[in-house]
């Protein structure tokens, strides 16, 4: 393999060809969490949900959380690759992919929490069988199943030539390659095709996206719980999911960059602008928080006050501010300015967001339902050992499947940078010319070099 | 058609908890155990709650109060709760997911979850109702089998189903006669008649879950639960 394509984007073929010991201790110890998962699932299946630290009455705990949150990460991917498509943001080239596969890995993992909690995981199929559509759940059910078809194609379709660059010159798995190459020769019908393709998935995909989220909203404000029926939850989740998605973004591409030596593809400049994005979603995360707890505030309705307080002073209050900080303050502090530094201004507070958003998620769960209504003795959630260790192996198996993806398919979009080098820089030349007003254009030429987009 | 319903005096409930055993007598509600209880995962379809204050403490039995509009049947995927025509609001064990949705959706908390298997069939059970298994949602019928019960031996009789037929075991075991049970819709019934008096009061009246369990309320001036 030392032709000029494999050549000239040497670094995006590494990861496929040669496995280091780094590789093996990775899945060691993903391996690890998955498998704590995995007997805590046995023990649970075979035991029942007393396993767990739930009880009356707060039945919905972590499970139900990471739901929320792996469903709010999976807006990373598509919805972000897409809106960047669309926009023709040239600095996407190298973000997209490792963006769509966060999206597609962890769908499976959100949905899977909702098995998970099920208490009667035998009986799944009722759903099917018995289905009413009254229930948000099954919005739940269709919404997610929709937004994964259309992000596995999503993801699928800009893979192809990639793949077929596989196939031709890496040398390694030609049968995987060729299969899922689809015959691709990279004709300019088949050229036209996909390119067709994959504009009308990044226009589908972007209502998808934002059906999903809502929807997971639903499941909280129909009901008329104090602090859940809240007619901004649909905004409010999608927005806290765009947001948790970026920063999950930017996480994965601090550490591809990291272990497979990519500084030359994922340079600063692109830690900077999704560092703004992560900045104004911040601020808009920010902004529907605060209306949120100011109208429920304001009102004084004293059912909902019992949850605004045990969120702000009483035994929530760790949790509620630690997300304030991690979702605002550190945020705020590090991406306002980001000339220097940039990657590890935004890792770090995209980091604290993740975190921050699990907590969020959290604390949307828990307080309202360890508050009824009546009078009932108040319990304590905590989980057990077979929660947290349901968390580990989610967070393990997605790690693990991301992991795997980087072992067979290019993580950085090889066919798209190229063209970024051998088409993008004179289309957006003609492009930001048209932009301009009569005449300019020739006299704006020479400026070669300031082409920024 | 009936719309079944029931009134709770709570000046004449003393808070004896005389209703609570006799329904988990015949319901074959499990007793979890005190680790489970003292993890709240106490299983009581009907439950006397209270409150103390300085001068006296008071108390409210709340079964699940049958909601007319009931908020935990909207949210069931699966069909598992439902208001039958008579107002019931039932639960089908056998297909119950146990995604818990219901239980965060009602209002009064009156749904309660098998945790564990918490218990097998055996005897000393009332055999007119089933035993639940774990993983699945349960909570108070208004003892829906005495009234099939009832049903039946009318029929049987030849005659229509009359006042008194078909009561619940709470109603029938307090000692102070402060649960009162019965038709709604039938004008001349105690029920009907209770829920009339300007004393009645409905748990979160301005949820709109129009609750057919209906409270008398005290009469010495002490504000409501
Ligand atoms: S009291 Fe709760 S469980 Fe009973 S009908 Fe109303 S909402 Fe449903
Ligand atoms: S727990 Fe059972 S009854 Fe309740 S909503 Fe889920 S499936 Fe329906």
């Amino acid at each position: 393999m030392s032709d000029a394509i494999v050549e000239r984007d040497r670094a995006l073929f590494g990861p496929l060809s040669e496995t280091g010991r780094g590789f093996y201790l990775t899945v060691g110890v993903l391996g690890l969490a998955i498998l704590w998962g995995a007997i805590a699932y046995a023990v649970q299946w075979s035991e029942g949900l007393g396993v767990t630290g739930l009880h009356q009455p707060v039945s919905w705990g972590f499970y139900v959380t990471n739901f929320v949150f792996f469903i709010g990460i999976s807006h990373a991917g598509t919805l972000i690759s897409a809106i960047l498509r669309l926009s023709k943001a040239e600095w996407r080239r190298p973000i997209t992919r490792m963006a769509e596969v966060i999206t597609v890995m962890v769908l499976f993992i959100g949905a899977g929490q909702i098995l998970v909690d099920l208490g009667r995981p035998d009986r799944m199929m009722n759903v099917i069988q018995y289905g009413r559509y009254q229930s948000p759940l099954l919005w739940d059910a269709t919404s997610i199943s929709a937004y994964l078809t259309a992000s596995t194609f999503y993801l699928y379709l800009p893979l192809i030539p990639d793949i077929a660059i596989l196939r031709d010159h890496l040398g390694k798995r030609r049968w995987l390659y060729a299969v899922l190459a689809l015959g691709w020769r990279g004709t300019e019908r088949q050229w036209k095709i996909l390119n067709r393709a994959i504009a009308i998935m990044a226009v589908l995909v972007i209502p998808i996206a934002v059906s999903v989220h809502t929807v997971v909203s639903f499941v909280f404000s129909m009901t008329i719980q104090p602090m859940w029926h809240s007619t901004i939850f649909g905004p409010y989740f999608v927005a806290g999911a765009i947001f948790s998605g970026i920063a999950a973004i930017i996480v994965a591409m601090g550490i591809i960059r990291r272990i497979y030596r990519l500084q030359s593809y994922l340079k600063p400049i692109h830690f900077r602008y999704l560092g703004q994005l992560l900045l104004v979603m911040t601020l808009l995360w920010f902004y529907l928080t605060f209306a949120e707890y100011l109208t429920g505030y304001y009102g004084n309705e004293p059912e909902e006050m019992k949850v605004f307080w045990s969120k702000f002073t009483g035994p929530f209050w760790p949790f509620f501010w630690a997300m304030v900080v991690a979702n605002f303050v550190i945020p705020m502090v590090l991406l306002v300015r980001l000339r220097h530094h940039a990657v590890g201004k935004t890792v770090v507070a995209s980091a604290f967001v993740v975190v921050g958003m699990w907590l969020e998620r959290f604390i949307i769960v828990v307080p309202t339902l360890s508050n009824p209504r009546l009078p009932f003795p108040e319990g304590q959630y905590w989980p057990t050992w077979i929660e947290w260790g349901e968390l580990a192996a989610s967070f393990g198996v997605f790690i693990l499947f991301y992991v795997l993806f980087v072992k067979l398919f290019p993580i950085i979009s090889i066919w798209e940078i190229q063209e970024g080098r051998d088409v993008g820089l004179k289309e957006v030349e003609e492009r930001l010319l048209t932009y301009l007003p009569d005449g300019a254009a020739d006299a704006a030429m020479p400026e070669r070099e300031k082409v920024l987009t | 058609m009936a719309l079944w319903g029931m009134v709770i005096d709570l000046d004449r409930c003393t808070g004896c908890q005389a209703c609570v055993m006799a329904c988990k007598a015949e319901n074959n509600v499990p007793a979890v155990g005190p680790k489970e209880a003292a993890r709240g995962r106490i299983i009581s379809w009907m439950h006397v709650l209270r409150e103390e204050s300085e001068e006296r403490t008071r108390f409210l039995p709340r079964p699940c109060l049958q909601c007319d509009d009931p908020p935990c049947t909207k949210v069931c995927p699966v069909y598992a709760t439902y208001r039958n025509p008579e107002g019931i609001v039932a639960q089908i064990h056998a297909r119950c997911i146990g995604c818990r949705f219901c239980m965060a959706a009602c209002p009064y908390n009156a749904k309660y979850f098998n945790w564990l298997r918490y218990q097998k069939e055996g005897p000393g059970q009332n055999p007119d109702v089933s035993v639940r298994p774990k993983g699945v949602v349960e909570k108070c019928t208004f003892c829906h089998h005495r009234l099939q019960k009832a049903r039946e031996r009318a029929r049987a009789e030849g005659r229509d189903l009359v006042a008194g037929d078909y009561v619940t075991a709470c109603a029938e075991a307090c000692p102070t006669r402060a649960i009162t049970f019965g038709d709604l819709l039938d004008e001349g019934s105690e029920v009907a008649r209770l829920a009339r008096s300007p004393r009645a009061f409905r748990l979160g009246e301005e949820l709109g879950t129009r609750p057919k369990v209906f409270y008398l309320a005290e009469m010495e001036g002490h504000r409501r639960v």
